[in-house]
């Protein structure tokens, strides 16, 4: 007998034949290319994958994956990706939404996915702009954003999706930037290696209808000053010379403070992305929106320790068939009270 | 033993009769569902054919003796085939006044009435807006009225168990039922089996329950009530094993057979609406059987998960009622357009929006056959009767596992609720239908067809190889790539009616029951089958010369139906809608069909049908 061993994933593998269409210069690509890079080292044989999306810009994607893909309806992937998970978990589901198709038209499903602790894993590309019906507000955009639904000015106040995922309990909860190229990829990977749902912002330009909307983070210099890299076991430091930490203040709230001058890494909290309870991770995530704080990046939360929601539905079938026995038909139609008519 | 009083048989006249129509009348919380079931279950154990009509309110709880709040069970048994719970009725048990007021328009004139006299107090009067009591006004002369102090006779044979009134008076439904147990010289065993299967872990609230059935009973008994008690023998039905099956009960048990005769796993993805919820509370039971439920977070959720499962290669069903069906519009134009089987179980009732939510109606005939954006067609069936379901379930999953397509059951409340006798097939009888994967990467493309069915591979992820991506954009045809050309689209739209109308090689010919030939045809669909059957069969007795098509499949319809329209001098359609099958037989055959439309939530009545029938043939016709 010989066991042909096969050749090693590799990029190319997941690369299809379609012309892909997107803007040149979109920030998709650089979140496709990432993407491509770590599915080979994953460890899955390539038929396992799937991935799933709605509509919009972003949801183009699966047709670029050399994988199995499913172009679904707006705002539907989480639900249709959850279908495939039930029926069949060994599956490796991705889906990929925008911040439209996640957070407005599918918003239920996203937060329901999340609560039920579905082992998918979630691509949200925030651009803040509806970037495929031409240029309106999304429910990302700033408040007063000038757009071409909202000339006088966005009357909305944005999501802020990682809290948004943090509220609904996700268990895996991260942001990446799509030119971040090293951060996105680890990013990806941690998000693989969790079990459960597994949600990931990841901020991304649109150069045609909003372009620009993420230099404050990504220019140069300001990733360096305005952007802090969360890494669990690590203080809270940031600024271009890590001079410059988060503190937890007597009331339990959080503070920047200057390194130096008698305060040290010490004083400063120590990333705990497992903790098992959102709050901490959820005050993590709302610091970007005050006054000197900077932008966390990297994995907020990742606590594994809930069963998927596909094992917990399965499991109830393999308990009962192993106390009950598989299910005999003829007995099922025959329950309750029946008589014989001769 | 039985601690009941102990007393000599009556010397009342026992009299045989083929037939009667009981209605248990009450409010939603005196468990009028549950005596009319008890009831439905020990005659169809003793062998009489019968129809069920339950119809009960929207709200859980209306405020206790309002009419509002009135729940009412019927049913029809007899020693002969029955197809309907009746038009009107022979015994009516009304709990209170509201009930009374409710239901005893429907009573024959010298029909019994059995009433709680203990509910008509002056309080209960005016919660019913009576102004005088019914029981002295002389309101029901023409009724055998007994009125029976309910409450004080059920907690008199309680009074020893050491229970509170409320619990005592919760009992007072199967004293009731005891009395009708003995009205009909009917055992008690069937229910008081359930009732020591039911209160299992509470023997107090067991004990309760038989001393109030077997003291209604006694009651009968010793007291010479009646005078008289009927006998109805059993029908002859085909031989066979029977069982007593609902609608939803009855779809629930066919996808489970479908998915076993496809070899697949079953998956429902569904979220509570009524009438349509106890398919899924019925098949969340059945994990023996590897059934898979999810209770989505909403409609669109429930169908789309669904189509993920039937991706991934499960049997993939959802069941909805009118609203929920509005919602998932969107995703069945995704099924249509990924070609991906499942099967939608539209559980009718009255509308539009919210409607009457526990009443039924068949209004929903094209929304299924056009509720869709752009050239969307999708196969339509629809179940005759509760037992029917099944067999609709099973014939529904076949099609669209055979043509990779959705497929529409439609089904109503009336059918959801109503329970009949209906003959259990052995599992061998059922013809198989496995299904077979793609699996070769060999020639595969993901929308290459199959010559004959038009169907396009089933190819699921975790086969190595046949890595392919499918979505709502249009398709080049065979490769499946995304494609705006437009001669392409139009091919495309053309390949999947095409594929639609193919499925007629699956409908079996049309043979209208009755006269081959003659004055007028009945075409009729859906949950009406009943009353229409025994509607020609009264007028045909008359000697008229009539026919009856019933459609179990209104899409694609039966190839030769144009041909059996033309052999009729006219032709009536009545439905529980403005007319919708009409008009599709109207622009399809261009013929002068007229309707019969009732639109008032509940079934039609035979003599209803009769009337339209002799209004058409005029009544000197008749021979």
């Amino acid at each position: 007998m010989t066991t042909t061993a096969l050749p090693p994933l590799t990029k190319k593998d997941f690369q299809t034949d379609q012309e892909v269409r997107w803007c040149p210069g979109c920030g998709d690509y650089a979140i496709l290319a990432a993407v491509q890079a770590i599915f080979p080292e994953l460890g899955v044989p390539r038929e396992n994958f799937v991935v799933v999306s709605g509509i919009g810009c972003s949801s183009r994607f699966p047709y670029y994956m050399n994988t199995y893909g499913f172009h679904s309806i707006h705002g539907r992937a989480p639900a249709v990706a959850s279908g495939i998970k039930i029926a069949h978990p060994e599956l490796e589901v991705w889906v990929a939404t925008g911040d439209g198709d996640a957070l407005a038209i599918g918003g239920n499903h996203t937060i329901h996915m999340l609560r039920r602790n579905v082992g998918i894993k979630v691509l949200l590309f925030n651009n803040r702009i509806y970037g495929l019906t031409k240029g309106q507000y999304s429910p990302t955009s700033e408040f007063h954003k000038v757009t071409k639904s909202t000339p006088f000015g966005s009357p909305d106040r944005p999501f802020n999706p990682v809290s948004l995922a943090i509220g609904a309990e996700a268990t895996f909860v991260a942001r990446a930037v799509d030119v971040f190229q090293a951060q996105l990829k680890d990013t990806l990977k941690a998000a693989a290696a969790h079990k459960g749902s597994a949600f990931i912002e990841i901020l991304q330009n649109c150069n045609i209808f909003n372009d620009g909307a993420w230099l404050g983070l990504t220019e140069k210099d300001a990733r360096s000053e305005h952007v802090m890299q969360l890494e669990h076991g690590k203080p809270l430091v940031f600024g271009k010379n890590r001079d410059k930490g988060i503190r937890r203040k007597s009331d339990g709230d959080i503070e920047v403070v200057p390194l130096g001058n008698g305060i040290t890494e010490s004083d400063l909290i120590v990333h705990d992305a497992h903790h098992p309870r959102p709050s901490y991770a959820f005050l993590l995530s709302h610091m970007e929106h005050r006054p000197g704080f900077p932008t966390p990046i990297g994995v907020f939360r990742a606590w594994d320790d809930l069963p998927r929601y596909e094992d917990v539905i399965n499991d109830q079938v393999r308990e009962v068939i192993a106390k009950k026995g598989p299910g005999d038909l003829n007995r099922l139609l025959q329950a309750g009270d029946t008589w014989e008519v001769k | 033993m039985s601690t009941l009083m102990d007393v000599p048989a009556g010397k009342t006249k026992r009299e045989v009769i083929d037939q009667a129509v009981i209605r248990f009348a009450g409010d939603s919380g005196d468990g009028m569902q549950i005596t009319g079931s008890q009831f439905t279950n020990t005659v169809a154990l003793y062998g009489n054919d019968i129809a069920t009509f339950p119809d009960y309110p929207a709200e859980i709880r209306a405020p206790a003796g309002t009419v509002p709040g009135v729940s009412g069970f019927q049913l029809n048994f007899s020693s002969e085939e029955v197809h309907t719970p009746g038009d009107s009725i022979d015994v009516l048990i009304a709990m209170n006044p509201a009930a009374l007021k409710v239901n005893v328009g429907d009573l024959k004139a010298n029909g019994i009435a059995i009433i709680n006299s203990d509910s008509f107090k002056e309080g209960d009067l005016r919660k019913a807006h009576l102004t005088s009591n019914p029981l002295e006004d002389h309101s029901l002369d023409k009724f055998r009225v007994f009125p029976v102090e309910l409450q004080r006779l059920t907690r008199s044979a309680l009074q020893h168990l050491g229970l509170d009134a409320k619990a005592m008076d919760r009992c007072k439904n199967f004293f009731a039922l005891g009395m009708c147990y003995w009205l009909y010289n009917r055992s008690m065993e069937p229910t008081v089996r359930w009732i020591d299967d039911k209160f299992k872990k509470k023997p107090l609230l067991a004990e309760a329950n038989k001393l109030a059935l077997k003291a209604g009973y006694s009651y009968c008994e010793a007291t010479e009530a009646f005078q008289i008690s009927y006998e109805i023998p059993p029908a002859q039905l085909s031989p066979g094993l029977y069982r007593n099956l609902s609608g939803n009960q009855a779809l629930a048990l066919g996808f489970v057979t479908a998915a076993k005769k496809a070899g697949l796993t079953l998956f429902l993805g569904s979220y509570p609406i009524t009438p349509a919820s106890d398919i899924l509370h019925e098949l969340s039971q059945y994990k023996d059987f590897g059934v898979l439920t999810f209770q989505a977070e909403d409609e669109i959720a429930a169908i789309t998960s669904s189509i993920g499962a039937s991706y991934a290669g499960s049997l993939a069903i959802t069941t909805t009622s009118g609203p929920g069906m509005a919602l998932k519009t969107e995703a069945l134009g995704l099924a249509v357009m990924t070609e991906l089987p499942l099967v939608i179980c539209n559980i009718q009732r009255g509308g539009p929006s919210t409607g009457l939510p526990t009443k039924t109606e068949q209004a929903d005939l094209l929304q299924a056959l056009f509720g869709r954006n752009s050239e969307a067609p999708i196969p339509v069936l629809a179940a005759a009767t509760p037992g029917d379901c099944f067999w609709i379930a099973v014939e529904a999953s076949r099609i669209a596992l055979k043509y990779m397509v959705p497929v529409i059951i439609l089904s109503d409340g009336y059918l959801a609720n109503g329970a009949e006798p209906w003959r259990i097939p052995s599992v061998d009888e059922i013809p198989g239908f496995p299904v077979r994967f793609a699996t070769d990467p060999e020639g595969f493309l993901p929308y290459k067809r199959d010559p004959e069915t038009l169907a396009r591979p089933w190819a699921i992820p975790g086969t190595p190889g046949l890595e392919h991506r499918i979505g709502g954009l249009e398709k080049q045809d065979v490769t499946g790539n995304i494609n705006y050309e437009p001669l392409n689209h139009e091919k495309m739209v053309r390949i999947r009616a095409a594929k639609i109308d193919a499925i007629v090689q699956d409908v079996p010919n049309v043979l209208p029951s009755g006269d081959p030939e003659g004055d007028l045809l009945l075409v009729s669909w859906g949950s009406t089958y009943g009353s229409i059957t025994q509607a020609v069969k009264a007028e045909r007795a008359k000697g008229r010369k009539l026919g009856h098509l019933h459609l179990r499949y209104l899409n694609p319809l039966p190839a030769n139906l144009g041909d059996v329209l033309k052999r009729y001098r006219k032709v009536l359609v009545p439905e529980l809608n403005m007319g919708q099958l009409l008009w599709v037989l109207r622009a399809k055959y261009l013929v002068d069909a007229v309707g019969l439309n009732k639109i008032q939530g509940r079934p039609f009545k035979q003599n209803e049908l009769e009337q339209k029938i002799e209004e058409m043939l005029g009544r000197q016709e008749a021979r």
